[in-house]
């Protein structure tokens, strides 16, 4: 059976529907969660998409977090069902504390719509387990605030307990060691900025980001 | 009762602030000098109704934390006053 994947809907998301074809496309079974709704439907994993949550009003990810399909989220984070937090979905991660950090103004104040290069620094995660270390992914970014951020003994610890998922090549950001992506101390909820479902097919430029989408399925389908 | 209350946010120190720092660089091309140290923050005002003073300030105190700030990158300051009646 294909695993079965939640795609939340917030209010303002709007990549929850390339997130549903890529993972359909992959052989996963898609299927939007209204924000709303504390229950998951019995999914096997969650993807909080990209988008502008709540019109990302306050922080982005400051009010989603209180939405109740989080406490069904949260439920499953705890119990090692993986979650994949991708762009304003890795922002809602970091606001929940699901994540560490916090993800801050671009430096410099643009908004960056460009494709990065993302280098794969662990597979020990549920959104790399099939990639290979040191594999170089292209992969789009499309944020205003995904400058990532931490203490230094937060950082020290993501960086000995080999929690930093992707790094980019060429920071765009001005991400604190170059952070593309982390994971909890679990390796089951993984938030990044790029967006793997936009480089799942040879139209779109890459399809570099379906390795990871893969190892999203297959993490989920470990899980049945 | 019922108290207004400001609250005054700004980025914790030692976080990159990156408007405050445009600021800061724009001000001598406009012929501001001697200003340093641009940080910018939030502000919030509103009104709490509460029996006293002290239940007032905790219902701000944990709005503050648990909502209008990320205590990962965000101080903040609250203040309360009674509210002049109208």
């Amino acid at each position: 059976m294909a695993p079965r994947i939640g795609v939340v809907v917030f209010p303002g998301s709007n990549c929850e529907l390339d997130a549903v074809e890529a993972i359909e496309d992959l052989g996963g079974d898609a299927e939007l969660l209204w924000h709303g709704d504390a229950d998951l439907h019995q999914v096997d994993a969650v993807v909080l998409p990209g988008g502008f949550a709540h019109g990302d009003y306050l922080r982005p990810g400051a009010i989603a977090r209180f939405s109740p399909v989080m406490e069904g989220v949260r439920a499953l984070a705890d119990a090692g069902g993986p979650v994949v937090g991708i762009c304003n979905g890795f922002q809602v991660l970091a606001e929940a504390g699901l994540v560490p950090g916090a993800l801050q103004k671009n430096r410099g104040l643009k908004f960056l719509c460009t494709t990065t290069r993302l280098r794969v620094e662990t597979t020990s995660s549920a959104l790399t387990a099939e990639a290979i270390v040191g594999d170089v992914l292209r992969i789009p970014i499309n944020h205003f605030e995904g400058n990532y951020t931490c203490d230094p003994a937060t950082l020290a610890m993501l960086r000995s307990e080999d929690r930093v998922v992707v790094r980019y090549l060429d920071n765009p950001n001005g991400s604190v060691d170059d952070i593309a992506g982390v994971c909890n101390e679990g390796r089951n909820v993984v938030g990044l900025m790029p967006h793997p479902e936009r480089a799942c097919h040879p139209l779109v430029g890459s399809t570099d980001g379906a390795v990871l989408l893969r190892s999203l399925l297959v993490s989920a389908g470990a899980k049945v | 009762m019922l108290f207004s209350v400001l609250v005054e946010t700004r980025l914790r120190p030692g976080i990159a602030d990156p408007q405050g720092a445009t600021i800061e660089r724009s001000l001598p091309a406009l012929g501001f000098e001697g200003i340093s140290g641009v940080r910018v923050g939030k502000a919030f005002r509103f009104v709490v109704e509460a029996a006293d003073e002290d239940t007032a300030r905790s219902h701000a105190d944990e709005v503050t934390q648990r909502f209008l700030i990320n205590p990962v990158i965000e101080d903040a300051d609250v203040s309360l006053s009674v509210a002049e009646t109208v």
